[in-house]
């Protein structure tokens, strides 16, 4: 087994955590494990892409060579679009529809989504507003991993059990908001 | 196993721990900076009480570095690539002396200029210091190099450069870890004259140093980090360093049908280089950074058999990927979506409310009034201003080069000439330029922007902290035009006015713009 993802967002969206909780779950399944982040300047605000790679045999690379990911997973819509050049032809595509706009001239919204439904295997889900329904708008991070769940070879058991340590530190109430954030994801694509 | 999927600098630093380690030296930048961060969270390194605590600056940290081996002890300096620029005086030199303890100096290199002014590749220094260099391929690698690289620098009297490059720095994987080594004891060195570089002991030392170089060669071979694959396809081998091997073995599925060099310890291991030049027609060179083993095998006429970066098989510049390589193999690629024109660049932004921010639209309020004024910056998250809205500096070119610039500029008649620079910059290599400024009462302003803190590279401790205008006096700025002001929106017309005052001044003052990173008090 192998499977290869590019995680995209903007600083301060969570897509390392995301990356963490995917990371310990494959590595508690006796699964070799890769997961790159490009840190330094960007945690203000700027593009940030992690690339994780999951598999049963040694795995080589760091980095998830273009046209070959199994998923990219996008906090954000543009930054989905700019990350699609990883995304294999028979990939998986998700990504949040909530756009960061925090640059001059944002491209119109209608245009990103319609270029990321173009792709054959998309699933487009507002995670800002499925978090915020449920009161915790800080875990849109949480909303998309129980999105990528669905596509993921790991029991949903041990991921949420990946949340649960993640979070542990921050008490109970935190990790219940995030499990709850986690199934809507989960539920938000079927 | 380890359970915890470690980062590459991780790796290496629990390796330098469980090699007896007893002082990391360091002056963050990234992407070394998590080496230090992780011996300084280290309960292990807590109970034992290894060293770990940031420098001045680089050169401050390898010098300590060099002081710790001297006295016997095992000691580690980090620092990314540009660093090793500030240190080359104490690390050239410190090939000269040899180390006593064990000396591991680490270059973190950043190749595609993730978050760093060039691409500068540590080899070379390696090569020029006369030194053996390591270049991981993976975090075990870097993991077992630390001890192999202690010992072998206590057995051959010599230090060792570690390179690694952006990728496997800020990688994380599961890794293997041996069992824990005591620290050493202090001890003498083996000739207790070797650190005194005068002239008649330095050609001692120098022709000592020439000598082990057939020794370091032969180690290169002997090095279980340097493999020979063979294969049956001899119309090309390929020689991969570093991490570029991985990229190599996922090219051609690891079933690469061409004998491959791999290749991660310097000097280059002559035999098995011999024997994949007397096999192969041509040579595929793959390496990450600058055409380092690829110029050396060219020579100076550019050997045709030679492919790589400077023949054109590969990009001259940049990281590599496995799409690279297996293009420069011919071999068949993945189709690409083509990039969308609606994507556009989200550069790093300065956070809203940062201080930086107020100072800036201060300064340019005031230099609104004199066109020809120009602002030389520095490095640090106040290299930003460079950006729209504030399009606010005309340079960041290495740390402290603003005020040395900025007094350059005077000298020449360009004014006002003002120079903006953080408060551990000004600590790290300002100082020196201030002094020479102060020397001549050079008509410049010079800003320090004291966040308290080093935020840059993600808040490590700044340390001039509450000393600033006490080194500043002490150095000989004077006392009337060293002023002070918070940089806060509501504080923006007495701020200006401030900076009027000493912009008009035609000798040298500074201003000192103190409120804390928001980063940092937020982690509070
Ligand atoms: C020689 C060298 N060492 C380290 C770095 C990495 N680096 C860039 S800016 C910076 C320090 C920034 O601190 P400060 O001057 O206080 O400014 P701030 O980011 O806090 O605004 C560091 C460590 C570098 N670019 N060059
Ligand atoms: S990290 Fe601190 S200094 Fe840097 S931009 Fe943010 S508030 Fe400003």
């Amino acid at each position: 087994m192998k499977y290869d993802i590019v995680l995209a967002g903007v600083g301060g969206q969570g897509i390392l955590s995301i990356a963490a909780i995917i990371g310990q779950a494959a590595v508690s399944q006796g699964l070799n494990v890769k997961q790159s982040e490009i840190h330094g300047m960007s945690q203000r605000g700027g593009s940030v892409v992690a690339h994780l790679r999951l598999g049963s045999a040694a795995i080589k690379s760091d980095q998830i060579a273009p046209g070959s990911a199994d998923m990219v997973l996008a906090m954000e819509p543009m930054e989905a679009l700019r990350s699609l050049e990883f995304l294999s032809p028979a990939g998986v595509l998700i990504s949040n529809t909530t756009p960061v706009v925090n640059i001059g001239e944002y491209p119109p919204l209608p245009e990103v989504l319609s270029a990321l439904q173009a792709h054959a295997n998309s699933h487009l889900l507002d995670g800002d507003q499925i978090a915020k329904a449920l009161g915790s708008p800080r875990a849109v991070n949480m909303v998309l991993l129980g999105a990528m769940a669905a596509f993921l070879a790991l029991p949903e058991e041990i991921l949420t059990a990946a949340i649960r340590e993640l979070f542990a530190r921050k008490g109970e109430a935190v990790i219940a908001s995030n499990l709850k954030a986690f199934a809507a994801g989960r539920a938000a694509v079927n | 196993m380890s359970e915890n999927l470690l980062l590459g600098d991780e790796a290496l630093a629990q390796g330098a721990l469980d090699a007896g380690l007893s002082g990391c030296y360091a002056y963050p930048g990234t992407p070394s900076t998590e080496i230090m961060e992780y011996i300084q969270s280290s309960p292990e390194a807590a109970a034992r009480g290894v060293h770990r605590n940031w420098s001045s600056n680089e050169k401050v940290a390898m010098e300590e570095a060099l002081g710790m081996s001297y006295a016997g002890k095992r000691a580690m300096v980090c620092m990314k690539h540009v660093g090793l620029n500030v240190a080359a005086d104490g690390f050239i030199n410190a090939a000269v002396t040899g180390s006593n303890g064990g000396l591991l100096v680490v270059a973190a290199d950043d190749p595609s200029m993730h978050s760093s002014q060039n691409e500068q590749d540590s080899r070379f220094y390696a090569q020029f210091a006369l030194i053996p260099c390591l270049e991981p391929s993976s975090q075990q690698e870097a993991y077992n190099m630390a001890a192999d690289a202690f010992s072998w620098s206590e057995q051959y009297e010599t230090p060792l450069l570690l390179r690694l490059t952006t990728r496997l720095s800020h990688s994380r994987a599961n890794i293997c870890t041996a069992p824990a080594q005591a620290e050493r004891a202090l001890r003498e060195p083996s000739n207790p004259r070797r650190f005194t570089l005068l002239p008649a002991i330095a050609k001692q030392n120098y022709q000592r140093l020439c000598e082990k170089q057939a020794v370091f060669a032969e180690l290169s071979d002997k090095s279980p980090y340097n493999l020979y694959y063979a294969g049956q396809d001899c119309s090309m081998g390929i020689i991969c360093t570093g991490i570029a091997s991985n990229y190599v073995q996922e090219a051609f599925a690891g079933k690469c049908p061409h004998p491959i060099l791999k290749i991660s310890q310097y000097p280059l291991p002559q035999e098995k280089l011999a024997r994949l030049l007397a096999e192969c027609e041509k040579i595929l060179v793959v390496e990450e950074g600058m055409p380092f083993v690829e110029t050396q095998l060219r020579g100076p006429l550019g050997d045709s058999r030679i492919l790589g970066r400077l023949s054109g098989a590969l990009p001259r510049s940049g990281e590599l990927n496995t799409r690279l390589v297996q293009a420069a193999c011919g071999l068949p690629l993945p189709p690409l979506v083509q990039p969308s024109p609606l994507v556009l660049n989200r550069p790093p932004r300065l956070c809203e409310g940062c201080p930086h921010i107020s100072t800036y639209e201060a300064l340019n309020q005031v230099l609104r009034d004199y066109p020809a004024g120009r602002v030389f910056g520095d490095i640090g998250c106040y290299t930003l201003g460079a950006l729209p809205p504030f399009n606010a500096i005309s340079s960041c070119v290495d740390m402290g080069a603003s005020i040395a610039m900025a007094k350059g500029a005077a000298d020449a008649g360009l004014l006002p000439a003002v120079a903006v620079i953080g408060d551990s910059t000004f600590t790290h290599s300002g100082m020196t330029g201030l002094l020479d400024a102060v020397w001549e009462n050079s008509p410049i302003t010079i800003i320090i922007v004291d966040n308290y803190t080093t935020a840059m590279t993600g808040g490590q401790a700044s340390l001039g902290y509450g000393k600033i205008e006490n080194i500043c006096l002490g150095l000989g700025v004077a006392q009337e035009h060293l002023r002070i002001f918070n940089p806060l929106p509501k504080l923006h017309d007495a701020n200006v006015r401030v900076l009027q005052e000493e912009i008009a001044y035609p000798g040298l003052s500074v201003v000192i713009a103190r409120r804390e990173c928001l980063q940092t008090i937020r982690k509070k």
